[in-house]
């Protein structure tokens, strides 16, 4: 199946939402005896629940052992009170449960959708209670995860788009944690033992350090009872430490891989937001004029429509704890890869300076608000929503003044807070591709 | 139908897409003067409505030498009709707050719009408007054509994996039309005009061979008015006889070595194998073997307690990943696809005599109680979870409609799943997972030039 027009940019616009059409969902909060947040919606309409369990246990608290958060993460079902891998995924598919675990940068988290049905609910949270606070770690789990993280390495090396990801966040974060994939390296990987998994795990897994999000056809009562049971056999813990907050670019920064690929590909951008930050709702309307508002954005007009020099053109930002990227990217094939370069780097200098127009404005704001129904109108989605609100501590009400935020953005804030964030002289430029005689951008 | 920025596990598991066929719930059924059929799925839960437009015709209606052109003619009606001139379309729905776009699949081509309720009007105005009247301006297609090569270049080109596929499928089929890449072949893409893509669009696009699936909070009366005023007026196209176009018999195995700069070797196994038939969703005409064929896909590859993660990733870890996967729901005879990359030290030989041993276990040993009835229990909770995206609803009425089946076999999937014993997942795998109807494909690494990387400023 081939989809028209281009990769959907589903991850910086995590954060949004609801209009008065509709009422947004009602996050209620607890805390768990031990400690731990919960924040909880009733969505009494399918016989299902999901929930997610957060820990502040990213790559970024790698420190040198990189790839050990990944690593922790996703050993936690290879083994725990007893039970094998494989008696723990029977554990929760026998029963129809879906468990699943992710490790990003700022958080590492296990999740589990099954449905309300009592024993079978019952059944399942057992299961990941005992995952989540009894994972054994055992010896030949860990050389295959190692394995299989080394030939996930190696996968990267055959991707462009890999490629260039992981260049543009060594280049933008330099000696700050997202500076380094998730992944680890191979070198790095090679050398954790289960020593220093073991006690990953024993400092991370906490309750102090963790938050649960619940969503689905469960009452409060039962949400409070799922919540306090499943974290019961944690240790309580510490709260993980303080991290340094990232330094922003003190000059531009060119960085070139070649590679055997019939297209070139180009990153561009800086450290842009965190979240809750004060510019958030000025960058974030900003940029769907620019490069987020999908089909309608300057970038894909200028690049694509104008010029069908790319499939896909855009640019977004991602926040995330500390100051997430600004990238800006398209992928063309090589032998027009300065036009291509050109007309972006024209097209985002020109709008830091300029700003967009009124009626730009107007339009990213219509879609924007207008579209606010469409991103909660599932279970799946509303839990990622309570999820980021719970973990970066945004408020309550984010998604019920959301709309009120975006149309209230103005031209000149959206001008001033471009030209105090995006220094264009001091952009990073990632370019993966074949190697051109003549190009201008010379290595 | 979900892209991740940051492919991190997934990096190893095969792009290949199944669709299964699981839904349930009411669904109103109405067709209008001119042929168009109109497929209306309540969901009430949030205020919003998933407009869909199914066309009959995709990469497998297409022959040598115009390959790729019902996904160039899909990127072309996006550029305009005389009421709504190039990039209006898009503009409109996204000021209303909608998202909108377009898939291109062998069996079908599908518009869609997801908005507000209220909105629904807008996306009928536009949909009925680009069924019959569109322009296709050469200007643009001049330039599209070109983005459309992009796509080419960046889905298969540069994927060493999508590019196996490519070839394994080719290879497979010899006279199928499941042989040609939805994207087409390059110099198809070369050689392609304007006057073509008239002429495709003349042919195809009608309501008489199309499917409105609506899914949402909507009244299906108020839906039929709807439809009625906007799409009502079109006239019929002509119709259409879809030539035979079935694959010849396979007799012997077939083998190919794809050579690409990669990192990883791959490998692919392809069995040809029967999809659901038009008319067995009816008692009388029941057709049990897909449902045992995708049951013996879930028994090898339903999550990480089924047989190819236990015994192969686990167990023996020949495989680093690896999976299986059957193509039920399609308009002609398809797939069940093994693939998987070795795990380091391991080779593709290695991998492919423990896929082999898989098979023949399956054919010699009746598979377990206990894994049956988690393949059950997982086809009955997917069938609560799905119903969790209103899109992929509609998503499931209109393949089930387009590839030329009933949308009714939604109705009794589950059902006829857990009607599956385990002698007969025996019996299919006896029966279709034999050598001679098998394609063994295998990505050999070329090596990639030593990457250099430059630096400027900074550091």
């Amino acid at each position: 199946m081939l989809i028209k027009k281009t990769l959907s940019i589903v991850f910086s616009l995590l954060l949004l939402t609801n209009g008065s059409v509709q009422a947004s969902p009602t996050i209620e909060t607890w805390r768990t005896s031990s400690g731990a947040e919960v924040f909880y919606v009733y969505a009494p309409e399918l016989p299902m629940v999901d929930m997610q369990v957060v820990f502040d246990a990213g790559s970024s608290r790698d420190g040198k052992l990189l790839g050990i958060a990944a690593l922790t993460n996703g050993l936690l079902d290879q083994g725990a009170a007893g039970m094998d891998a494989d008696e723990v995924s029977k554990g929760f598919e026998s029963l129809g449960a879906i468990f699943g675990t992710n490790a990003g940068y700022d958080s590492a988290s296990v999740q589990l959708r099954s449905l309300t049905d009592g024993p079978l609910l019952l059944a399942a949270l057992d299961n990941f209670k005992k995952v989540i606070s009894t994972p054994e770690f055992p010896e030949d789990a860990i050389e295959r995860l190692r394995a299989q993280t080394l030939i996930g390495l190696q996968a990267k090396k055959q991707n462009p788009s890999a490629l260039a990801r992981d260049a543009f966040m060594n280049a933008v974060y330099q000696s700050h944690p997202y500076a380094q994939p998730s992944l680890g390296t191979e070198k790095s990987v090679a050398a954790i033992n289960r020593k220093d998994i073991e006690s990953f795990y024993k400092q991370h897994y906490v309750s102090n350090n963790a938050m649960v999000a619940i969503v689905g056809a469960v009452n409060r009562e039962q949400a409070e009872r799922i919540a306090e049971d499943v974290l019961s056999r944690l240790e309580q813990g510490q709260k993980a430490k303080t991290l340094a907050s990232v330094n922003a670019l003190e000059a531009a920064n060119e960085v070139f891989i070649e590679h055997p690929s019939a297209q070139t590909h180009i990153l561009v951008g800086q450290t842009g937001l965190k979240r809750g930050d004060p510019d958030y709702f000025p960058l974030y309307v900003g940029n769907h004029v620019l490069g987020g508002g999908g089909m309608v954005s300057r970038l894909f007009a200028e690049v694509r429509e104008k010029r069908g020099l790319s499939y896909s053109a855009y640019s977004y930002f991602s926040p995330m704890r500390f100051e997430g990227p600004f990238i800006a990217g398209l992928q063309t094939k090589t032998e027009q890869v300065d036009e291509a370069l050109s007309v972006l780097m024209e097209n985002i200098n020109r709008y830091i300076e300029i700003g967009p127009t009124e009626e730009e404005l107007i339009a990213s704001k219509k879609n924007i608000t207008g579209g606010s129904p469409l991103r909660i109108d599932s279970n799946g989605k509303i839990l990622n929503y309570v999820v980021a609100i719970g973990y970066y501590k945004l408020s309550l009400d984010y998604l019920e003044t959301f709309n009120a935020n975006v149309d209230a953005v103005t031209i000149n804030q959206i001008k001033d807070a471009f030209k105090r964030r995006l220094i264009p002289d001091k952009l990073v430029t990632v370019r993966v591709g074949a190697l051109v005689e003549g190009s201008k951008v010379r290595p | 139908m979900k892209y991740s920025r940051f492919p991190l596990k997934t990096l190893l598991l095969s792009s290949i897409l199944f669709i299964p066929v699981i839904v349930n719930a009411k669904v109103t059924e109405f067709e209008l003067e001119n042929g168009l059929k109109l497929l209306i799925k309540e969901d009430h839960r949030a205020p919003i409505v998933v407009t869909q437009v199914w066309y009959k015709v995709g990469g497998s209606y297409e022959h040598d030498g115009i390959t790729g052109i019902s996904h160039a003619l899909e990127h072309m009606m996006f550029k305009g009709t005389e009421k709504f001139p190039d990039g209006e379309f898009s503009r409109i729905i996204s000021k209303n707050g909608g998202s909108d776009n377009a898939f291109t699949g062998p069996d079908y081509t599908a518009y869609f719009q997801t908005l507000e309720k209220s909105r629904l009007e807008i996306s009928f105005k536009l949909e009925a408007d680009r069924m019959r009247y569109l322009t296709l301006p050469k200007k643009e297609f001049i330039k599209e054509i070109e983005v459309v090569k992009e796509e080419r270049r960046w889905r298969t080109e540069d994927k060493p994996q999508s590019y196996a596929y490519e070839v394994a499928m080719a290879t497979a089929f010899q006279t199928s039309p499941y042989r040609y890449p939805v994207v087409g072949w390059m110099q198809d893409l070369d050689n392609m005009t304007i006057e073509d893509l008239s002429a495709w669009y003349q042919k195809w696009y009608a309501p008489n061979n199309a499917t409105l699936v609506i899914a949402g909070d909507v009244n299906p009366d108020e839906v039929f008015t709807l439809a009625k005023k906007y799409f009502g007026p079109l006239p019929k196209g002509e119709s259409i006889i879809v030539k035979t176009l079935d694959e010849v018999k396979q007799k012997g195995e077939k083998r190919v070595t794809i050579k690409r700069p990669a990192e990883l070797s791959y490998l692919m196994m392809l069995y040809k194998t029967p999809v659901l038939k038009p008319g067995s969703e009816k008692q009388e005409n029941y057709n049990w073997e897909p449902y045992a064929l995708e049951v013996l896909a879930g028994i090898l590859d339903g999550g990480s307690s089924a047989r190819i993660a236990s015994r192969l990733v686990r167990g023996s870890e020949i495989a680093a990943g690896a999976s299986a996967g059957y193509r039920m729901v399609s308009r002609l005879d398809n797939l069940f696809i093994m693939s998987g990359t070795p795990s380091k030290g391991k080779t593709v030989e290695e991998l492919e005599a423990a896929l082999r041993n898989e098979i023949i276990d399956l054919q010699s040993n009746l598979v377990t109680k206990e894994e049956l009835q988690r393949v059950k229990a997982q086809v009955i909770s997917s069938d609560v979870y799905e119903k969790d995206s209103v899109f992929y609803q509609g998503m499931i009425l209109g393949t089930l409609e387009t590839v030329g089946l009933s949308w009714r076999f939604a109705d009794i999937y589950v059902e006829s799943v857990k009607a599956v014993t385990a002698e007969q997942v025996m019996e299919v795998a006896k029966k279709y997972l034999v050598d001679d109807r098998l394609t063994v494909a295998e990505l050999e690494p070329l090596p990639i030039v030593e990457q250099s990387r430059y630096q400027q400023g900074g550091r």
